[in-house]
């Protein structure tokens, strides 16, 4: 075995996937891969939307990953053999009151001072293009690039595509093996060893619970709650994904709908509040008034690994052998590809990109991690 | 942050406390921990509020090891409550989580507006007090629900400049002149700030404190901003205890003709509009 992966979410799994496909004999181990984060999340694909105030290198970043995806999909369909769910819909930012006119109209400012493709719609406009939205809407932003793809679809495709290409996945926990100060493979809690030389930190907002990683590396990531909705029965309703108020609407091509989400900081808590189901509601039915007929199928919540900068850490640890993939927030599906080409060309026997320094878990080591 | 100028120990006392810091920043909308943490160094702040239904106290031990770094105080408050009731209820919640037993009183009446409800208040507050809570209630710039909330025996009264969030500055300051004039505890206007300016005037007006949050986490660069309400909340301050000159429509020459050596060219015409020396 080249390399295990500690973790079996996007990352992990896309990690796997791509360094199997550059020939390293790679296993994943998590005891129900695509069960975190990765599974409750909406799948935005979005550098362009998500960009904020004093981002700019994370925006850089965010939308080179976001250019990986369509041949990254034509890839994974093809060595699986099925959709991954990937969708070019483009996003539209719309405006309720006056007062979100104005917060859009700066949104907008900033998106264009840092050259980002963005255009400015009218009320009649941003209603011409969506005619599900309510009347009162101001205005809009329309994003043509950024898009979207469904989670619990690309989980199973990178799983497919994994096992076609003899990917072993280990449905247990495992805890990293250090012998001589160097990385030489994963204890399975079954009692079998996986030996490797390095070993993929992928873990997501487990990723500092993971046993025999060393104080010095345990990576500084904190769970960020997130409850989100999914519906359906639409249909038609609306052809775009929405953002407006505090919430966003993700159409699915077969009527499902995803109505997203919280940021709370509550640990591990993952309770589904009523308080949250009704704000996410109200906010989403201020958009789009028609998102009150449809059937509420889930309420669920999840846990986003958020890092001290919101960027992930993605490079080696100071342990030999060690490799960092996690801290990726609210962008796991969005930083999946570029994660994935980095680390699977690290396995290979490469070098880091030069692009992917600024997520560097170096960055963090004034600080030391906190076990959580 | 400078408390002693002139020698004269310039510190907020609240409750017995003292701070040299007369800025309390909120967390709320801080768009990384991050910056959440370099913010909070750059303001100087030394009481930070959170909000205990929007935290889990036991879990997310990285946010609040940020918060309360270098020392700082956390204040816990009511945020998100509509009652009297679940108000005392979540009081209860915080001082058991932070182990203290300071509340910053939040009754909020409806989610458009985030205005505080007078009435439940008031009865939130009674009950605290008689609880043994250091009481500090967000409230209307209302001269007289500020003296009923110090008549109960709150520790401070938080008067609002203009709706949470809202950035609209300080929109009747002769209510706060006569809350500030009238009050015997410390004054700390809460919410409306939305610039630097806004946090001087306050403090100008006479407030004892000031409490920030959106006007620094949803700034463009927060951290630039904190350093600058820092820095307003010190400077407005200074100039209270300096004094402002009154207000004159005309011109008043900051130079005295008089006692001036007569060196042959003195000008025969008064000085030159724009002489500020």
């Amino acid at each position: 075995m080249d390399a295990v992966v500690i973790g079996g979410g996007v990352i992990g799994l896309a990690v796997a996937w791509r360094a199997a496909r550059a020939g390293v004999s790679v296993a994943v181990v998590d005891p129900e891969p695509g069960s975190g984060a990765s599974h409750f999340a909406a799948g935005m694909i979005a550098p362009v939307g998500e960009a904020e105030f004093g981002e700019e290198a994370v925006v850089a970043l965010n939308r080179d990953s976001a250019s990986r995806y369509p041949s990254f999909i034509a890839e994974l369909e093809l060595d699986a053999g099925r959709s991954a769910g990937y969708r070019q819909t483009g996003t539209l930012h719309v405006a309720t009151d006056d007062d979100e006119q104005m917060a859009l109209e700066r949104q907008f400012r900033y998106r264009q001072e840092l050259g980002l493709p963005v255009e400015r719609l009218t009320s009649r406009q941003t209603r011409d293009l969506e005619p599900g939205l309510a009347p009162s809407i101001r205005g809009g932003m329309l994003v043509e690039s950024d898009h979207q793809v469904d989670p619990r679809a690309m989980v199973a495709t990178l799983l497919q595509a994994c096992s076609r290409l003899g990917v072993q996945i280990h449905r247990c926990q495992g805890s990293l093996r250090i012998e001589g100060g160097r990385v030489t493979g994963v204890d399975l809690d079954g009692g079998e060893t996986l030996e490797a030389s390095r070993v993929v930190l992928a873990a997501g907002c487990w990723s500092g619970a993971v046993k025999g990683v060393p104080d010095e590396d345990i990576p500084p990531v904190r769970p960020v709650k997130g409850q989100i909705l999914r519906l359906q029965g639409a249909p038609g309703m609306i052809s775009r994904t929405l953002r407006g108020g505090s919430v966003y609407i993700l159409p699915r091509d077969d009527g499902r709908v995803v109505i997203g989400g919280t940021v709370e900081e509550r640990g591990f808590d993952t309770s589904v509040t009523a308080g949250a189901v009704y704000e996410l509601l109200r906010e989403a039915r201020a958009l789009v008034p028609d998102v009150a007929e449809l059937e509420l199928v889930e309420a669920s919540a999840g846990l986003r690994p958020g890092s001290p900068d919101n960027m992930p850490m993605v490079g080696s640890a100071i342990t030999p052998g060690l490799v960092m993939a996690t801290g990726h927030y609210r962008n796991g599906y969005l930083l999946a590809p570029a994660t994935a080409d980095a680390v699977a060309g690290v396995l290979a026997g490469g070098q880091w990109p030069e692009a992917t320094q600024p997520w560097s878990p170096s960055r963090f080591r004034r600080t030391a991690g906190v076990r959580t | 942050m400078q408390s002693r100028v002139g020698d004269v120990d310039d510190s907020l006392v609240i409750a017995g406390e003292r701070f040299s810091s007369r800025l309390i920043m909120g967390t709320g909308g801080a768009p990384s921990l991050d910056i959440l943490e370099r913010a909070l160094e750059a303001s100087g702040t030394q009481i930070v509020t959170v909000a205990l239904r929007r935290l889990d106290p036991t879990g997310a031990s990285s946010f609040l090891e940020v918060v309360a770094r270098s020392g700082r105080r956390i204040l816990p408050n009511t945020a998100g409550c509509f009652t009297a009731h679940a108000a005392v209820t979540t009081a209860r919640l915080a001082r058991e989580a932070f182990e203290t037993n300071w509340i910053k009183l939040e009754v909020i009446a409806d989610e458009d507006t985030l205005l505080p409800d007078g009435a439940e208040l008031l009865v939130a507050a009674e009950q605290l007090i008689d609880e043994g809570f250091v009481v500090l209630p967000y409230a209307n710039d209302d001269p007289v629900l500020s003296r009923r909330l110090e008549d109960l025996g709150c520790a401070a009264v938080m008067p609002l400049g203009a709706p949470i969030g809202s950035g609209s500055g300080i929109r009747n300051p002769y209510n706060l002149r006569i809350i500030r004039e009238r009050a015997g505890v410390p004054v700390v206007l809460d919410a409306g700030v939305g610039t630097a300016s806004d946090a001087a005037i306050a403090m100008e007006l006479g407030c004892d404190a000031v409490l920030v949050a959106s006007a620094i986490t949803r700034a463009a660069e927060p951290v630039l901003m904190a350093r600058a309400i820092g820095a307003a909340v010190e400077a407005g301050r200074l100039a209270f205890r300096a004094g402002r000159i009154p207000q004159r429509l005309y011109a008043a020459a900051s130079t005295s003709w008089e006692g001036l050596a007569d060196l042959g060219n003195r000008p025969k015409v008064v000085p030159a509009i724009g002489d500020a020396g």
